[in-house]
């Protein structure tokens, strides 16, 4: 049953690094954080990876498999040809701590900009009544697990340290977007927010973060471009704009 | 160095390390779309061989000038001067920057360009070569914002072009009741725009998306619904209508200069 | 180098559902929080809950109360549960559910609008309310939303975010520290890097959830090592009734990606067959006396059942879930197991692909993405694996404080009592958020009466050395073998079936593990070295593996999550017996304490003759207590 797999695996930390040729058994049916774990038991008991249920439901164990972002838990070795090389690395849009472990920081201090659920304050709790039409957008946006994938894909930030600090990024686009579709939500100006604090703009939907997500979320086209045409809606549509003077509209 | 170069990452030399083919998909659109740039320019500026009875190219459609051949216009509804087209440039240029801005501001068409041509990621995970990067914050990326007037004027558009094809249910002689495989072109040709705009996502914005509670707006919501599974084909929309309305100038201009003969069903 | 030091006021260890909602009260209360996560914030076991959340919310069916409540709980623990926390749990579950809509969550929903509520297992009425599978997602995120908002209130309150709420992630607490006999803070290190901190805080609530990777099929993830339960005995508390763990009789063994993951029953329903290595399908040969007129004998009649069910028997495979896991054990140690310690399941001979992609889409789904394995062509190999354990730290139920121990609070799964001997599904969810507020209301309580309690020096360097220990070592032990063998130890011996003398075999087992734990040797440095982690963890498992051992060999009995094979059925004299855990720095001892009689008031809720099947004629004659 077991063979042989050559894998290729990042080790170092903030100063230096380089890719480590092991040699590994895989057994059929193995997940690459499967055959990591084999390395760490057995060859490398320093090694430092990231996960939790090893089953595609927490979003701890995001690494790069051959270039491309992944969940470790939900990549089978199977889904390489045989005799190819497999290499890992960390996540390359954030700070490396050490091996495949990165300093992720980034995202959580971005949670804590997005300015909270508003709940009306005349509503006591048990009131609430919502139609499942009106949370199903939100609550696609809610399957999100935090993988941070589609941040570590993201051009703007992967290829330009310096727009960190103005962009959010496409997680929390959709927790924006999360809040704006949100049928009790009261906050109002979230749209304006999203485009001058957040960097909305920045995004060219070039789609890489839908491409990654393990939850397959439609991240670019149920999140990101609405809340772009939100934006415009409030910003760049003087029709719009004159409309919303005249007569407060729904939706806005 | 900044980007997967910067001095905290993990210090890995390669741009990528993608093993797959992922310079094709951008290679391929790239060839696609700049050839089809070629072709349009070479089209819009030719000024003839655009119309014959009872076809006319969709890139001259409308037809709005006096300088247009006789039958290509509108009831012969010609607002543009011809001295304004006095520099030898042809009627398609006075009506071109709408379509042409649809597509331009599309969201499909934007990855696909800053993939294709600015390489702003040129793949997923891939480095792209730019030292700055502002996105669609300032001029003139900005102007993005103004797609859903492109989509306005897209609709306009589509209801003439479909009349075109229409009216393309003639034979020579503007006898109704013909149908010949130039009608087929210019119907597929309208339809696969008509497919193309309705699927747009500023539509679906329009239509529904923009509303907060669909419960209170169910015929919005329908509305809404349906025009949400057209977007997940919008990609596709988009380049087969793309394709159609080049194919349809091709057959116009082919049938025009005589090298093809637009046969006729009946 | 200075020791890192913080001062609190309240220390939540865990970031679970019962953590973040004991955080959220003790800083509504006025105080100052920190929270622990041995992992990133947001990835704590709580969303792996797929159910739902039960509460008694009535929209469904509105003859629902928190009496039915109530009485399902105290039924599905066999009367074993502490009543007190069952009757608060049951009370209170509908306000933490609809507390969760005011903070942003987002329940599926009922036609009127409201959340809707669905059927499961022991309960009476349509009562989880649920997000599709992911409902513990749900919970998390919401409560981890609900600390940022707070965090934003503070950020313009008090100008700084993490002035009165701050998250620690990925740092493990390795010791209470206790003055005067009271809690005074806790020790711990940066999984990062290694360096030690010292947080001071008079009140410290333990809320690190369940043990499963004390055994070597689990459902838990790697964070699931038992270390509140061993804190909490370190520091002088008590675990009550850690005989009782919820094992599920099909877990996939193999292959390891999915090892762990649950096969739900529907898999036997559909027409699932269970058959050893040499292709017998043996579970006809394990039907009980007492099932013999419900479930058919021959695979003639089984197979028939599935399309007539008026005029056949029920297939074996299809015996109650205790009855299941001993057939599966005895074959395996009949040596008819796989070499993986399972047995095949298969569903695929009886139904065709899309029939089977149709009535069971996430079962097809999640192992062929996880695993490659295609459900519809081959057998899965399944065994018994380890979920929920019921036992836990023993508490005073309306505050949460852990009994014994000034300051120190427990709630979530770390806590015992509410469940009895069995969990219902759907009950977790709302145990962590009711025990959760209630332990962070008893923290604020207790913090604002006690005042502060300074950490010694002493305390500081006994706690420094401990984790220092492992490095100067060399040629020690592994601590991934040792786990490895602790798991062997746990799974076959103190597993789903147990009997006197395998216990007794494991009991002298875990105490030689427990002896050569005391050598681990680490390799590499300190920075985020997870061999280093593991040794600690390994010593929080080896407590809380002899603790099990230790009251399942006493609890001569089977009930709920503890099957005994030399004494099946439940003995009343026993329910009114908890086994109680301490630890007296060597070893783990156990003794009996009465079960809290039941107060009239609920006594009445039930039928007497429900109640004669659980409890002997003098506690009826009794009524209740008072």
């Amino acid at each position: 049953m077991a063979r042989k797999l050559n894998l290729r695996i990042w080790r170092g930390d903030s100063d230096s690094g380089a890719l480590q040729d092991v040699q590994v058994d895989v057994n059929e049916g193995e997940v690459v954080l499967d055959v990591i774990h084999r390395v760490q038991a057995t060859q490398m008991g320093d090694l430092a990876v990231r996960w939790n249920c090893k089953a595609g439901k927490c979003g701890s164990c995001s690494m790069e498999i051959n270039g491309k972002p992944r969940l470790a838990c939900m990549t089978q070795v199977a889904s390489y040809p045989e005799g190819e090389t497999i290499t890992v690395t960390p996540l390359r849009t954030f700070p490396v701590i050490k091996d495949l472990v990165t300093d992720v920081s980034f995202n959580y201090k971005k949670a804590m900009e997005i300015p909270a659920y508003a709940h009306p304050a005349d509503l006591a709790p048990g009131e609430a009544r919502m139609e499942q039409i009106d949370v199903e957008r939100s609550q696609e946006f809610r399957k999100c697990i935090e993988c941070f994938l589609c941040q570590n894909v993201c051009h703007v930030i992967r290829d330009h340290e310096e727009n960190k600090k103005s962009f959010a990024g496409p997680r929390f686009f959709i927790r924006i977007a999360e809040l704006d579709m949100h049928p009790l939500d009261i906050l109002k100006n979230r749209k304006k927010t999203a485009q001058e604090e957040h960097g909305l703009g920045m995004c060219n939907i070039t789609k890489c973060c839908t491409e990654v997500c393990p939850e397959h979320i439609r991240i670019t086209d149920n999140a990101i471009i609405p809340m772009k045409e939100r934006v415009v809606d409030v910003k760049y549509d003087p029709a719009r704009w004159l409309g919303s003077k005249i007569r407060r509209r729904e939706g806005i | 160095m900044s980007g997967v170069f910067s001095p905290t990452r993990a210090k890995i030399k390669e741009r990528t390390l993608r093993t797959d083919k992922w310079w094709l998909q951008p290679l391929i659109t790239f060839s696609v779309l700049f050839s089809f740039v070629i072709y349009s320019t070479f089209r819009a500026f030719e000024g003839k061989n655009y119309f014959t009875e009872p076809l006319i190219s969709p890139f001259y459609s409308p037809c709005l000038s006096e300088a247009c051949v006789p039958g290509s216009t509108i009831g012969g509804f010609t607002p543009v001067s011809a001295d304004i087209l006095n520099f030898a440039l042809s009627p398609a240029l006075i009506i071109l920057i709408f379509p042409l801005g649809f597509r331009m501001t599309c969201y499909y068409y934007r990855k696909a360009y800053y993939r294709a041509f600015w390489l702003s990621p040129p793949a997923c995970a891939v480095a792209e070569p730019h030292e700055k990067y502002s996105g669609e914050t300032k001029a003139p990326l900005i102007l993005q914002n103004a797609h859903r007037w492109f989509f306005y004027a897209g609709l306009v558009f589509n209801v003439f072009l479909t009349y075109d094809a229409i009216i393309s249910f003639r034979d020579e002689h503007g006898q109704w009741g013909h149908m010949s495989v130039g009608s087929l072109v210019l119907l597929v040709s309208s339809s696969l725009l008509w497919f193309y705009s309705l699927s747009c996502h500023t539509c679906r914005h329009t239509l529904g998306g923009r509303l907060k509670h669909f419960s209170k707006h169910p015929v919005r919501y329908k509305l809404w619904t349906w025009v949400s599974i057209l977007n997940h084909k919008h990609q596709q929309f988009a380049w087969y209508s793309l394709a159609a309305v080049a194919f349809a100038d091709i057959y116009v201009r082919q049938v025009a200069t005589g090298a093809w003969h637009n046969i006729y069903f009946f | 180098m200075t020791l890192e030091r913080h001062n609190y006021d309240v220390l939540v260890i865990g970031a679970g559902g019962a953590g973040l909602r004991a955080a959220v009260e003790a800083r509504e209360a006025g105080l100052r929080v920190a929270i622990i996560c041995k992992s990133l914030f947001g990835k704590a076991h709580t969303v792996m809950a797929e159910g739902g959340a039960a509460a008694s919310m009535g929209n469904v069916n509105d003859k629902d109360n928190w009496m039915v409540h109530f009485r399902d709980t105290m039924r599905g623990g066999k009367f074993l549960n502490h009543y007190r926390m069952a009757e608060l749990h049951a009370k209170e579950a509908p306000d933490r559910i609809w507390e969760l809509e005011v903070w942003g969550a987002l329940f599926d929903r009922t036609k009127e609008g409201k959340i809707s509520q669905r059927n499961f297992g022991g309960h009476e009425y349509p009562r989880l309310a649920h997000v599709g599978d992911r409902t513990g997602l749900e919970l998390i995120r919401t409560m981890q939303q609900r600390i940022v908002a707070l965090q934003q209130q503070d950020g313009r309150d008090f100008g700084d975010m993490e002035s009165h709420i701050k998250v620690f992630a990925e740092l493990t607490i390795t010791d209470i520290l206790k003055e005067n006999g009271k809690v005074s803070g806790a020790y711990g290190y940066w999984r990062e890097t290694g360096a030690e901190v010292l947080f001071e805080a008079p009140a410290v609530i333990i809320a690190t959830g369940g043990v499963g990777k004390t055994f070597k099929i689990t459902s838990n993830s790697w964070e699931g090592t038992g270390d509140g339960h061993a804190l909490a005995l370190k520091a002088g508390a008590n675990l009550v009734d850690m005989e009782f763990l919820q094992f599920h009789p099909t877990g996939m063994v193999w292959p390891p990606s999915v090892r762990g993951i649950l096969v739900t029953e529907s898999v036997r329903g559909e027409g699932g067959v269970l058959t050893n290595t040499n292709g017998e399908r043996f579970m006809f040969n394990y039907i009980p006396e007492v099932f013999k007129k419900m479930y058919a004998d021959n695979e003639e009649e089984a197979d028939r059942w599935y399309t007539d069910q008026d005029n056949n028997r029920r297939p074996p495979e299809l015996l109650p879930r205790d009855e299941v896991a001993r057939a599966i054990n005895s074959e395996v140690k009949a040596g008819r197991g796989t070499e993986h310690g399972g047995v095949f399941l298969d569903v695929s001979k009886r139904l065709s692909a899309e029939v089977i992609k149709k009535r069971l889409p996430s079962m097809w789904h999640q192992f062929y993405e996880l695993a490659g394995v295609d459900i519809t062509k081959e057998a899965m190999e399944v065994g018994p694996t380890c979920h929920y354990v019921m036992g836990g730290v023993e508490v005073e139920p309306d505050t949460a404080a852990a009994i014994g121990v000034p300051g120190l609070f427990a709630a979530g799964e770390v806590a015992g009592g509410m469940h009895g001997s069995n969990r219902l599904g759907g009950n977790s969810l709302t145990d962590l958020l009711v025990f959760g507020r209630r332990a962070g209301a008893g923290a604020a309580e207790y913090v604002k009466s006690s005042g502060k309690n300074p950490v010694s020096d002493s305390a500081i360097a006994t706690a420094a050395a401990k984790i220092q220990a492992p490095f100067d070592r060399e040629g020690g032990e592994n601590s991934y073998s040792l786990h490895a063998e602790l798991q062997e130890i746990t799974h076959n011996l103190v597993g789903i079936i147990r009997t006197r003398t395998e216990l007794e075999d494991a009991i002298v087992k875990i105490a030689e593990i427990r002896k050569r734990s005391a050598n681990v040797a680490v390799s590499g440095g300190r920075k985020f070295n997870p061999g280093f982690h593991l040794a600690f963890d390994l010593d929080n498992m080896l407590l809380v593996a002899e603790s099990t051992a230790k009251s399942a060999i006493k609890r001569e009995e089977s009930r709920g999550g503890h099957t005994r094979d030399d004494f099946p059925g439940m003995n009343n004299k026993w329910r009114q017996i908890n086994h109680i855990s301490s630890f007296d720095g060597t070893q783990v001892h156990v003794r009996e304490q009465a079960l809290p009689v039941l107060p009239k008031e609920l006594f009445d809720l039930f039928d007497v003759h429900e109640l004669e099947k659980y409890m002997t004629t003098e506690e009826i004659a009794k009524g209740g207590s008072n």
